[in-house]
């Protein structure tokens, strides 16, 4: 009888693991502080806090070198980094440079593109998050006409 | 009621392109109308989108985020059948959906 007993506990804490592992990753709320931020450093302080910052050429940043509407820029983020939590868009001269943030699980590509609104001529950052820091890329965009629709 | 979200979804492989339109004015709350009254802010705040019901990208935006925002996305190991649904919420509580089934 004992080890019936024990073989049922062994089973059950298996199931218990597998249940855990199943559990999908925690997605955070958004961040409320980090979008109304109004200097790139802010921003990035208050969505990466302590975690290491640096340049990385694993990060593909792809936007126009001149967009002729400011309204409408298209950007492609892509990163061959492992691990990928999450991927924003900042755009340093806007008055609240962060313009998005992607949270992404295991189940999706470390690839997403959008269009965004940019003031005036800027450096657009884009930055990916895995468990070992966050990496950067940037590129400036020359905007012909601004997009705040001033 | 808002405007549906249109997805068109290419199946690769095991991969699926993800390409979604949403309709939306995503006021930044900056701009003036004619008279030179401000334009209340409006903006698409967060975007959930799943893959057969299950959470895969959640999006935080701000109002810099373009006017009929498009959002592209791969999902990884995808089948035909696989159902995916992108849906919004914005700052004054709106929302909207739209869903495909990968063919």
């Amino acid at each position: 009888m004992k080890f019936d007993k024990n073989r049922r506990r062994l089973v059950q804490g298996l199931l218990a693991l597998t249940a855990l592992a199943l559990v999908p990753l925690r997605v955070l709320a958004r961040n409320t502080e980090a979008f109304q931020a109004t200097s790139p450093d802010s921003a990035l302080q208050s969505l990466f806090g302590d975690k290491a910052i640096s340049d990385s050429d694993k990060v593909q940043l792809k936007v126009p070198d001149i967009a002729e509407n400011g309204a409408v820029v298209p950007v492609t983020v892509e990163s061959s980094l492992a691990g990928v939590s999450s991927i924003s868009i900042i755009v340093v001269e806007n008055p609240n440079p962060l313009s998005a943030r992607f949270q992404v699980t295991p189940g999706v590509a470390a690839n997403i593109s959008t269009r965004i609104k940019m003031g005036t001529s800027s450096d657009v950052i884009a930055a990916v998050e895995t468990e070992q820091g966050v990496y950067l890329a940037r590129k400036n965009v020359k905007v012909t006409i601004g997009g705040c629709g001033g | 009621m808002a405007k549906p979200v249109k997805i068109r979804a290419k199946l690769k492989g095991e991969v699926a392109s993800i390409k979604s339109l949403m309709p939306h004015p995503m006021e930044t709350g900056a701009r003036k109308d004619p008279e030179g009254n401000l334009i209340a802010a409006h903006y698409i705040e967060t975007v959930t989108c799943e893959h057969n019901g299950e959470v895969v990208v959640v999006a935080d935006w701000g109002p810099s985020v373009s006017k009929n925002p498009y959002f592209a996305f791969e999902i990884l190991s995808a089948k035909a059948g696989d159902t995916v649904k992108v849906s919004w919420t914005d700052n004054l509580g709106e929302t909207s959906s739209g869903e495909t089934t990968l063919k």
